[in-house]
């Protein structure tokens, strides 16, 4: 398999902090990795320089090739590659249907309106279809969230935190949700998270982050009893 | 889900009107038609509100000076000559405004206001602080009989004011208009899905501009005189004024709202002559503490009960 996404000796400082410390990584086509670290290990930093929100120091991250780093979230998005927020970013004063009504919009979708009810449904967020954004639950907001980064059909797909702050027993069904979306659809997803449960069952690999460095870069059951990725991440003993 | 009606109003509001153009005494002709010509720039300002943005316009002066220059007497080529030519300064001026958010937006808009006034003000060709007559003579090639021309105008107003209305009702349900009320609320998201904010706000910049100039021009012709308080910021505050009066929930709104503010304007001119900006200001402020949605919410929550 190639690689769609490379990262090749990045480097990001604010300040004193090193947010990313000569990063080196690629992702395949077709795979879903997970990035775990403390706060302010680097993962969203990682996140945010892949989506041009933030220009690295140094180093290169390209994506089938085309250098990133030049280019806004907007030019970026057209290559391919959305992400979802930790905080939900989303259009508080419309629906959840006009919310998904403007991300089908931007993306050109043939039948607006009928792609739009499918993705409420599949989704299932039928129920919640007429209700202004700002007034969501939490959990819903998130799928919201990550629904709309969905929609353009993305090759690579990042979400930072899809299931931080939604109920225990939520938290496995939006990530079941956002893996059917996309199975099959030949999408790499990166998706930063806390919860060790979640990365056990969702990820096929495992970056770790501390302090702006990679620890670890393994397949779940390695990486999550690496000494390492205990002391610095996992917690518990070495 | 309720039925959207603002096109059944819009054509029987305009029939009504209509109707009203031979009936109507002349004072009330003139009242409604500076209602109508305010509102179009205020269906303007509207639109850049729906992405969160207050522009204190240029004024339709450049529209009335275009037909003076030019020597054009036909009221229609007057309209279509200052639409154009509004749309062509905010298509230039857009270029660099649309950079701008808030108040930055607000207060570079209202600086090119003020170097308009300032160029108007000084320069005899431009009619200086006097400004000049419109000389009208035909519309579309069909010359005006005398003392029918205000009429004329009033009628062709409604007409215009239709279509206007339709258009950016029409605009304001499609991808376009959700896409700037979307923008008014996360510009982070819209970027994020792909879409340029900055091309958003330049269109409707521009389209804005379009509207001041045609309700510029239109208010030119009710008067048959332009002078520089048009540029002013004082009107383009009145423009805001109406705005907020009458809120962003309808494109009928900026009509009802200009057609209530010409005729507080009249009656309190009339029976208060010193005190009616004090009166207008305490109508704001009761507008902003209890209808901050502005006028129009009292209609929908009339037709939600």
């Amino acid at each position: 398999m190639s690689a769609i996404l490379v990262a090749e000796g990045v480097y990001k400082s604010f300040g004193a902090v090193s947010a990313a410390a000569n990063i080196n990584l690629s992702f395949e086509r077709d795979s879903v990795a997970s990035l775990i670290g403390a706060n302010g290990a680097g993962k969203t930093t990682f996140l945010n320089m892949v989506t041009g929100y933030l220009k690295p120091d140094h180093g290169s991250i390209r994506c089938d090739g085309r250098e990133l780093t030049q280019h806004s979230p907007r030019e970026i998005t057209g290559f391919g590659i959305c992400r979802s927020f930790q905080i939900p970013q989303l259009f508080h004063s419309l629906s959840v249907r006009e919310n998904l009504l403007v991300a089908e919009g931007i993306a050109a979708s043939d039948r607006v309106e009928e792609a739009t009810d499918a993705v409420l449904e599949r989704f299932g967020l039928a129920q919640y279809a007429m209700r202004p954004a700002g007034l969501l639950p939490e959990g819903i907001r998130k799928l919201l969230d990550v629904a709309l980064a969905l929609v353009a059909k993305p090759r690579v797909l990042l979400l930072d935190e899809p299931t931080s702050g939604v109920a225990a027993d939520e938290k496995f069904g939006i990530m079941d949700l956002v893996m059917g979306a996309v199975r099959g659809a030949g999408v790499t997803v990166l998706f930063v998270e806390h919860d060790m449960e979640i990365v056990s069952r969702f990820a096929e690999r495992v970056l770790a982050f501390y302090d702006g460095r990679i620890i670890a870069d393994a397949a779940p059951q390695v990486a999550l009893v690496d000494p390492e990725v205990k002391r610095y991440v996992v917690g518990g003993h070495a | 889900m309720s039925r959207d009606r603002t096109v059944p109003a819009l054509a029987a509001a305009c029939a009504v009107l209509l109707v009203a153009t031979p009936l109507a005494p002349q004072w009330l002709v003139f009242l409604l038609a500076m209602a109508l010509a305010k509102g179009l720039v205020v269906l303007g300002l509207v639109l850049l509100m729906r992405t969160g943005l207050v522009s204190f316009g240029l004024g339709a002066y450049a529209a009335a000076l275009v037909g003076h220059r030019a020597g054009l007497t036909d009221a229609a080529l007057m309209i279509v000559a200052g639409t154009v030519c509004a749309a062509v300064l905010a298509a230039i001026l857009g270029l660099l405004l649309a950079r701008y958010r808030e108040i930055f937006f607000a207060m570079l808009s209202l600086a090119f206001s003020m170097i308009l006034y300032g160029l108007l003000v000084k320069s005899s060709t431009l009619g200086s602080t006097d400004g000049f007559n419109l000389h009208v003579k035909s519309f579309a090639g069909i010359g005006l009989p005398a003392g029918s021309e205000r009429r004329v105008f009033y009628a062709v107003s409604v007409l215009l004011v239709f279509g206007v209305a339709w258009l950016v009702h029409r605009f304001l349900a499609s991808h376009w208009g959700r896409l700037s009320a979307a923008i008014r609320d996360n510009e982070l998201r819209v970027e994020y899905l792909g879409a340029s904010v900055y091309r958003v706000v330049y269109l409707n910049y521009v389209a804005a501009g379009a509207l001041a100039g045609m309700g510029g021009a239109l208010a030119a012709l009710a008067v048959g005189h332009v002078d520089p308080e048009t540029a002013y910021w004082t009107t383009s505050g009145e423009f805001v004024f109406i705005a907020i009066l009458g809120g962003t929930g309808n494109v009928m709104a900026p009509f009802l709202s200009a057609a209530i503010f010409e005729g507080l304007r009249t009656v309190a001119n009339q029976y208060a002559p010193n005190v009616w900006q004090m009166s207008l200001g305490l109508a704001m402020l009761a507008i902003i503490m209890f209808l901050p949605g502005g006028l129009w919410t009292l209609l929908r929550r009339r037709s939600a009960a």
